[in-house]
């Protein structure tokens, strides 16, 4: 007897369809799983077994055969477990085969027979609709992250709901999360930071013109603080980002069960310690990376050359080209990583450079090996470079800042005006780029990203056109001779 | 008479230091065995131009020291004739602070703007500031290596040893293919001090070899000046121990000028804007942020931004680690 289940799989972000086949043959009662499925694929044995228990149904006493189609697709996860139960329930003729082939099924089984939520039940829901399937069966808790693909949903809480649907016993209840509200935004507030007036410039300049930062100088002057607070400025995402980013955080299962999607830029800070893996993605699957996951959002990198050299320079691909492409036994990925990168950093080894009450210890080689940690390749990624140097106490003393909600609306307006295009640079703005790329050492690159800075702090000021002013102004983020190899 | 270039493929097949003719019978070996329109061709191929002791463009002043090199390797497009002209040696710690760095660079820029060669060691920190302010000034500066006339040494300066020698010159004492030695560089000091009329040291630790190089001066009893630096700074050190041992304090170029006989240029009309104008005064008492700077001017911190940059290309502010910091004389 034999029968067959849809589901997908996901091959970094992308669903493949998988077709799982059940087939029982009168012989010793055995189970099998074929079909390349990875160790949680493999153990989907016992929890079917146990689940299909649980719910009253009867465990058929034939040689079972499950096979993943198409073979040569690795297999991964825990979502199989809800297609291979059914697919072995309709070959049994527990329910109609033909019902089943309407519909895709993506579940977790626990052992007394719930169906728990898998990562990645958007994309598939996605991978269904494309294939002109219209339902999908997937945990109750999965419900308003697959509607977003604009399909029907099936909540089920459990197999033998499953079963009754598939039967035509009776409809499962509609799921309902758990409040309407919205989660409250949590997103810090630039008001908290005391001073700080040029590296305050610096972000809105960031956030307007989706620059990348560098913020430098002694430990404690406040650059992850001032880091973290690019998100709280920067514009909400637009209805087609907001579904390609929660399609990446679905995959990850970054994502808040009842509100899905993910409507701010992300912000992603992993620590220093992060593997090349980790920032850029891979693994088997392959998985993404936080580079990926902070796709239309921010990367923070704090304390900048502790993260290890390869990781690093893993970065300047997405930086350049805004995705990455990972290549590995187990499958190839092309994942999104469109994000404006955010880096701290101290000026020396040992912190004291910039910090008029320390003196810095470092010797020559130090400081040149420290340098040489950071590529200039990178470094010339940042269009942005802000020293940040220690306060003294009375500055302190300065108000607090301009609130996140006074400087939102400016960035946005600024987005809009860099959109609308035109600004080109003056006469006299030109000459000053060109008597600066003289007097102060400038790449080529140097010089673009000078441009680029200058158009806009144009579009800030609401200027028809690029003055001698927003060039010297972007000339005051180049990078500073304490970063230069030289 | 051996021929210098002899002396000086010797030394640096040998590796070691040679002054005058060795009567060991290792050299005789090697004078027998030495090709020197080879060597000379090797050279030329390499771009590399060699004054020997003997030949009437080296240096008279670098002659006159007890322990002249047997001679000098070129590189660059100067003429040898550069290294006769008047010039002042800037030296100090590699590791110089935001202070260091400006002061170099504003005596490096007035010194070459009024026709003086700048001579240093293309070593980091104060060297490398002083090779920059002479070419902003489009004047003309020598650096001095202690290794090879071939290598770039740090390999980070190796863009700015080609601009110094658009019009001046990089100079070493050893031939190509010397590797760069701890000893060297003492013996490379001389040669700096030995090629200048005046030695000014920026800022020195105590042990620095900047006061090494201030040693050769005062032995060849030259002028040398010491950059007065707080007491409180280690950095300081060895420059303030110099003024206490009676070197000239160093207030100004002019100071320089004066020593060397050449009158200071009419110091150009700063011309920046009012706003500029307005974001300079403060630096003229103590050096600030940008965010006190901004606090201090009632203006947007974009605005004093552009202001701050507008100074530093006028070259009247030099920024180090966020402090920016008047560079005009005082007064």
């Amino acid at each position: 007897m034999l029968a067959q289940a849809v589901t997908y799989c996901l091959v970094g972000l992308e669903p493949r369809r998988v077709e799982v086949e059940a087939h029982l043959q009168r012989a010793v009662p055995a189970f099998a799983i074929v079909g390349l499925a990875d160790r949680a694929c493999q153990e989907a044995k016992e929890r079917v077994r146990s689940g299909v228990a649980s719910a009253q149904l009867e465990w058929p006493r034939f040689r079972i055969t499950v096979n993943l189609a198409p073979a040569e697709l690795r297999k991964i996860g825990s979502g199989f477990d809800l297609p291979i139960a059914l697919s072995i329930l309709a070959a049994s003729r527990q329910l109609p085969e033909e019902r089943l082939a309407e519909h895709v099924a993506f579940g977790e089984l626990a052992l007394d027979g719930r169906v728990r939520p898998v990562n990645g039940v958007l994309a598939v829901a996605e991978g269904a609709c494309t294939a002109g399937i219209d339902r999908v069966l997937c945990a109750a808790e999965s419900t308003p992250e697959a509607a977003l693909a604009g399909i029907d949903v099936v909540p089920v809480r459990h197999l033998a709901e499953a079963v009754a649907y598939l039967r035509g016993e009776r409809d499962p209840p509609p799921y309902v999360a758990s409040n309407g509200h919205h989660p409250v935004g949590t997103a810090l507030d630039l008001a908290d930071v005391l001073g700080q007036e040029r590296p305050r410039r610096a972000l809105e300049l960031a956030a307007a013109g989706g620059h990348n930062l560098l913020l430098a100088g002694p430990p404690g002057t406040g650059k992850t603080m001032l880091g973290r607070r690019l998100p709280g400025i920067l514009p909400p995402l637009a209805p087609e980002e907001a579904l390609e980013v929660t399609r990446i955080h679905s995959v990850a299962g970054l994502l808040s069960p009842e509100h899905p999607l993910v409507l701010a830029a992300p912000f992603r800070a992993p620590h220093h310690s992060a593997s090349t893996a980790a920032i850029v993605g891979g693994g088997p699957g392959p998985r993404p990376g936080e580079a990926t996951l902070a796709h239309r959002g921010v990367l923070l990198l704090d304390e900048m050359p502790e993260f290890q050299r390869p990781a690093l320079e893993a970065l300047r691909q997405p930086l350049e080209d805004g995705v990455i492409n990972i290549a590995r036994a187990g499958g190839r990925a092309l994942f999104p990583a469109r994000f404006q990168l955010v880096a701290t950093m101290n000026l020396c080894p040992c912190g004291g450079r910039g910090d008029p009450r320390a003196e810095c210890s470092c010797s020559a080689q130090r400081l040149a090996a420290f340098r040489d940690k950071l590529s200039r390749a990178l470094l010339d990624r940042f269009d942005l470079v802000v020293t940040v140097p220690r306060p003294r106490a009375r500055e302190l003393e300065a108000g607090r800042g301009e609130p996140s909600a006074a400087v939102a609306p400016r960035v946005a307006v600024g987005r809009q005006r860099l959109a609308a295009g035109g600004l080109d640079r003056t006469a006299p703005a030109d000459d000053l780029l060109a008597r600066a790329v003289e007097r102060v050492p400038l790449s080529a690159r140097g010089r673009a990203k000078v441009g680029r800075v200058a158009r806009t702090a144009a579009a800030l000021a609401g200027a028809e056109r690029v003055e001698p002013e927003h060039v010297a102004e972007a000339l005051a983020y180049r990078a500073p001779a304490e970063l230069a190899a030289a | 008479m051996t021929s210098d270039l002899a002396l000086a493929a010797f030394a640096a097949s040998s590796g070691a230091h040679v002054v005058s003719a060795p009567s060991s019978a290792r050299f005789g070996a090697f004078l027998d065995s030495f090709d020197p329109a080879g060597f000379a061709t090797q050279l030329s191929r390499r771009g590399v131009r060699f004054v020997g002791r003997s030949d009437a463009a080296f240096p008279p002043l670098l002659r006159a020291i007890h322990d002249p090199p047997p001679g000098l390797f070129l590189r660059g497009s100067g003429e040898p004739e550069v290294l006769t002209r008047t010039a002042v040696a800037i030296v100090g710690a590699r590791a110089c602070s935001g202070y260091g760095s400006a002061v170099a660079r504003m005596l490096g820029r007035e010194l070459a703007a009024a026709g003086v060669v700048v001579v240093s060691g293309l070593a980091r920190g104060v060297d490398a500031d002083a090779h920059r302010g002479a070419l902003e000034a489009d004047g003309t500066t020598v650096g001095i290596l202690g290794c090879g006339i071939d290598r770039d040494y740090p390999a980070a300066h190796a863009e700015l040893a080609q601009r110094i020698g658009e019009r001046g010159l990089v100079v070493s004492e050893y031939a190509p293919g010397v590797e760069p030695a701890p000893w060297r560089f003492p013996a490379r000091n001389r040669i700096i001090s030995g090629l200048a009329r005046a030695t000014v040291v920026v800022e020195a630790r105590e042990a620095s070899g900047a006061l090494i190089t201030a040693d050769f001066a005062l032995e060849e009893g030259r002028e040398v000046f010491a950059v007065p630096g707080e007491i409180t700074s280690a950095l300081s050190a060895g420059t303030n121990a110099l003024l206490r041992l009676g070197a000239t304090p160093l207030t100004s170029a002019a100071d320089v000028l004066e020593s060397v006989g050449i009158a200071p240029p009419e110091a150009p009309e700063a011309d920046v804007g009012p706003e500029a104008a307005a974001v300079l005064e403060p630096l003229r008492d103590e050096p600030a942020s940008a965010d006190a700077l901004t606090r201090a001017s009632g203006r947007d911190a974009g605005a004093v931004g552009a202001a701050l940059v507008e100074l530093e290309l006028a070259g009247l502010v030099a920024e180090s680690a966020g402090i920016f910091r008047g560079v005009m004389p005082a007064g």
